[in-house]
């Protein structure tokens, strides 16, 4: 019994500890970003200070912070919507109409995700730049949604594979036309993995960063770009770079938080459930 | 690819409705195969010419010069023995890391729910966020966390940056992929038989037995999408070298990835950073080949 106490106290304290170290950085950014900037280098650091909102004004007021987050909800809501578009009527007719073909065009659009970026690099900064897409939120959006096509594809595809064909088979005799058993059937059957699909294409693009930082330079320039224009410092800079990163941060945690479950199966193309 | 090809040649089950299916999927199939086609041949054709964007003298079939001239320039052999160190060190510390993590969060404590949350969160940062926190807030030589820590304890704190790049490179982008590990091996971890479990332990299994004899061999499949997945995106790290090192100093932390981007765009030439993005596009295959076949074997159509 005692054995058993002290096994459990052991676990909660390991549990925890490992917990709060790998959170730390986070916790730190979130409270440098409400420091004064002199607070925030100061040695030994403080734990305990005056709070301000000094630096996300700063933030706004000299970087223009605000068209940045635009340009990121931009691009990635775009990103994803085409994708779905794309993506909902190829899943369905692989998920309740398969033919012969149906495994190998699955696997194949799985491995166009393994094409890696810097392989392609040249030639699509080459086109974007004679098409006039280069530093453009279409040319990202562009990017964006065939970099996710081939998940989405799949994802959706696992869960349309779940819904009963019974009940899309009634809509049918009820002479739903293909197109009207996708939308008044399936979709609002299937309307958590749709938007659970939706959620994970929108953190992978938020979080993008090969080729907002290749192809954008200032007009387009999502918030990967912005942060990453903190690598050249000057002055006192740590609570500023904290406050903006907190708000670039913050939304995407929360959606990832909401939906892990769901990520672990479109993360590893349903091989783990 | 081949597989596609071969599959389509097959015959069809159902010719009858092709006609009204096919317009529904040939959008994405399209524009897909263009995706993946049109540039990966560019890629191809740019490294057998001689194509600077600032140098227009330069032009012309080059043979293989380009791959001659990468092959024997030590700076991509360094990248290269980077790329593998940056991929062999972060999945040894992810996946370790990850497997003994996942058995601990998979035993009840209290606050458990919440424990979980705060470690699979480094997941979910942006990686330019991720590298310029690590870089200033937490390793700064003077007003980073870790100094104040390392002088709160007497010793003298490290330059990491300057005297272990890719070390301290290996480390923050662990510091992100280890959270994917334990996510995906936790869902693995969960899976498992209970009543097995309780069974091993009836017959007098230790914790440590029952680890290596039925959660360890139940985890490998998860364990081998794992390695595979963080190899695909590993293998092209970009954005924490960008903001953090610059590849420097010197090649120190330069992966073939940044090579590329800098022969490419730095120093604009095409058909020199076309070799090597062949070479990047060859090791990415490599995995790929084993990954889609581990993933092919639990497709249900």
């Amino acid at each position: 019994m005692r054995n058993s106490l002290f096994q459990k106290t052991l676990l909660t304290v390991l549990g925890w500890g490992i917990a709060l170290v790998m959170f730390f950085p986070i916790f730190w950014m979130f409270l440098t970003g409400f420091k004064s900037e002199l607070d925030a280098v100061s040695t030994p650091p403080h734990l305990f200070f005056h709070p301000t909102l000094q630096s996300y004004v700063e933030v706004q007021g000299r970087a223009n912070y605000f068209r940045f987050a635009m340009n990121s909800v931009v691009i990635s809501v775009g990103g994803t919507v085409l994708a779905l578009i794309l993506a909902i009527p190829a899943a369905y007719v692989m998920a309740f109409f398969p033919t012969s073909r149906t495994r190998g065009t699955l696997l194949w659009m799985l491995s166009t995700k393994m094409l890696p970026p810097v392989g392609v690099l040249i030639p699509i900064y080459l086109l974007m730049r004679s098409s006039g897409l280069l530093d453009t939120r279409t040319g990202l959006i562009l990017v964006y949604m065939l970099m996710n096509l081939p998940i989405v594809v799949w994802m959706l595809f696992t869960f349309f594979k779940e819904v009963p064909r019974d009940i899309l088979e009634a809509g049918r005799m009820d002479g739903a036309g293909r197109l009207g058993e996708l939308r008044h059937v399936l979709l609002p059957l299937s309307l958590p993995g749709v938007a659970s699909t939706g959620l994970l294409s929108l953190i992978l693009c938020w979080n993008e960063a090969f080729w907002s930082l290749n192809l954008t330079s200032s007009n387009a320039a999502p918030l990967t770009a912005f942060i990453a224009s903190f690598s050249s410092p000057e002055g006192l800079f740590f609570g500023k770079l904290s406050a903006a990163s907190t708000l670039a941060v913050a939304p995407i945690l929360i959606f990832g938080w909401l939906s892990q479950r769901q990520l672990v199966r479109g993360l590893t193309f349903g091989a783990v459930k | 690819m081949s597989q596609a090809l071969s599959a389509g040649a097959a015959k069809q089950k159902q010719t009858s409705r092709n006609g009204v299916t096919l317009p529904l999927i040939a959008p994405s199939v399209l524009l897909l195969l263009a995706w993946s086609i049109i540039p990966l041949l560019m890629t191809l054709w740019y490294s057998f010419q001689h194509y600077n964007l600032v140098d227009p003298t330069q032009t012309g079939f080059a043979g293989i010069d380009n791959y001659r001239y990468l092959l024997t320039d030590p700076d991509f052999w360094t990248s290269l023995i980077n790329t593998l160190i940056l991929v062999g060190g972060t999945l040894v510390i992810t996946v370790c890391g990850g497997t003994l993590l996942a058995v601990l969060y998979d035993t009840e404590f209290p606050g458990r729910a919440i424990a979980r949350l705060l470690v699979i969160a480094p997941f979910f940062v942006m990686p330019t966020v991720a590298a310029l926190v690590w870089k200033n807030l937490m390793l700064h030589p003077i007003y980073g966390v870790v100094s104040a820590a390392f002088r709160a304890v007497g010793l003298t704190p490290v330059d990491w940056f300057a005297q272990f790049p890719l070390l301290t490179v290996v480390g923050i982008v662990s510091w992100e992929w280890l959270p994917f590990a334990v996510l995906i091996l936790l869902t693995a971890v969960q899976s498992l038989d209970h009543e097995q479990r309780e069974a091993a332990r009836m017959d007098g299994a230790g914790a440590i037995a029952s680890f290596f004899y039925i959660t360890l061999p139940h985890l490998r499949r998860a364990i081998g999408v794992v390695i595979m997945i963080e190899t695909i995106f590993l293998l092209t790290i970009f954005a924490e070298i960008s903001v953090t090192t610059a590849g420097g100093p010197g090649v120190a932390s330069t992966n073939l990835a940044f090579l590329i981007y800098a022969r490419a765009l730095l120093q604009f030439d095409v058909g020199g950073g076309s070799a090597g993005g062949v070479i990047a596009i060859v090791l990415a295959n490599i995995v790929a080949f084993f990954l889609v076949r581990s993933i092919a074997r639990n497709l249900e159509v």
